[in-house]
């Protein structure tokens, strides 16, 4: 790998990390308030109520975007501890540390704001159907990542444990997508799909897109800045960080 | 081989074993992970008759009645093919109506009765403001005028 030599390999030097990060938060932060604000006016004042549902619908524009990010943060989180697993490449078992706590907060309100809508819509809060269940299963994959990487006090078992079950919890993300096809659910299908059209109003498609968008911005931003902390932690002895000290770059 | 080849050989091969066996196992359990049976599937003899279990499908039109006491509620769940008939007493969910998906609990009487002691309403997948479903309405009515029309025989 590193024979080549290629720029890419910069980035995942501690040093250059903490330093482009350091400039991208702020940009990533502000696209999230931005996104957000204009998201949240489009979905709760100008996009009209559902024919069916009336106002309840509007929960889908917090809940679908927190649940496709959920699932996604895992994925993701998965690749980067499979990474730091067989290459060694310390960033990727800081960044696969810095998503957990993200993806746990996604996959909780996912649950939670279906909760809600379910309790008008379906008439009940909960049901244990494939859908909801599978996703209950990834919050507490989160949660079991986090606890058992902070079980293990040596750093390198810690990393290796953990990474091996966010690995092995990945096969449940497509469980949690296909459910609802390959099995009957309480849930409805998908509204939107790779390769149809999607089942909902122009407006309405395009507000949950900006709140998609919204959801993106804030998970990059927020793991950056955890990620960030991980490595000045890591790193507290080391003389690119000694030098940004006395330089009062921070 | 380097270390990091090993490594790399045994993720992949544990992966693809987790995998596989998730995959057997929601194979073998796959009859027991439907969240509802649908009226076919009690005609042809694959539910648990005598047990609890839930049934799924669409609110026949024009087959929701009241009883006397007003709150007793008659209606069949149908597939297209199949409908069951149900009774329930209690409070049915805002978006419980005819040719709207539910799902029942409850266990089938003698006479082939669904008596359930819950009923839950099934959204599908679609979204539109009010104005769209009336307009799209309006639209299969005129249509199915000029069929009447058309048709003449």
């Amino acid at each position: 790998m590193s024979e080549r030599g290629i720029q890419w390999f910069r980035f995942t030097a501690p040093a250059n990390f903490y330093d482009l990060a350091g400039r991208l938060i702020p940009w990533f932060a502000a696209l999230t308030i931005a996104l957000f604000a204009a998201g949240l006016y489009l979905g709760l004042v100008v996009a009209p109520p559902d024919y069916q549902q009336g106002d309840s619908y509007r929960i889908i524009y917090i809940h679908v975007p927190t649940a496709w990010m959920g699932m996604f943060l895992y994925v993701l989180m998965a690749v980067y501890a499979a990474i730091g697993l067989i290459w060694r490449i310390k960033m990727a078992e800081i960044m696969a540390k810095a998503i957990a706590p993200t993806g746990a907060l996604m996959t909780f309100f996912a649950l939670w704001t279906g909760a809600l809508w379910g309790r008008p819509t379906w008439g009940v809060y909960w049901v244990w159907d494939a859908r909801l269940t599978s996703m209950l299963i990834l919050l507490f994959l989160y949660l079991g990542y986090m606890a058992l990487h902070a079980a293990i006090d040596d750093r390198q078992r810690a990393s290796n444990a953990s990474a091996v079950l966010a690995m092995v919890g990945v096969v449940n993300v497509p469980i949690i997508y296909f459910s609802v096809q390959w099995w009957n659910t309480l849930h409805q299908g998908a509204s939107i799909t790779v390769t149809d059209a999607p089942t909902m109003a122009t407006i309405m498609f395009v507000t949950l897109m900006i709140m998609v968008l919204a959801a993106w911005m804030y998970s990059i931003a927020v793991v950056l800045a955890r990620a960030r902390v991980e490595v000045l932690e890591r790193e507290r002895n080391a003389r690119w960080v000694q030098e940004r000290l006395e330089d009062g770059r921070t | 081989m380097k270390k990091r080849q090993k490594r790399l050989l045994l993720v992949a091969g544990g992966l693809t074993s987790v995998a596989l066996v998730t995959g057997l196992v929601l194979n073998a359990f796959r009859d027991n992970l439907v969240f509802f049976y649908t009226p076919s599937d009690i005609v042809a003899d694959i539910v648990p008759m005598e047990r609890t279990f839930r049934i799924g499908g669409l609110v026949e039109d024009g087959s929701v009645y009241r009883g006397e006491d007003g709150i007793t509620v008659h209606f069949r769940v149908t597939d297209t093919a199949v409908a069951v008939p149900v009774v329930y007493h209690g409070i049915l969910p805002n978006l419980f109506r005819e040719g709207q998906g539910v799902v029942a609990v409850g266990s089938l009487q003698d006479g082939g009765v669904f008596k359930a002691s819950q009923v839950m309403a099934r959204h599908d997948e679609t979204y539109m403001p009010p104005e769209a479903a009336e307009a799209i309405k309006r639209a299969q009515r005129e249509a199915a005028r000029t069929v009447e029309q058309s048709g003449g025989y």
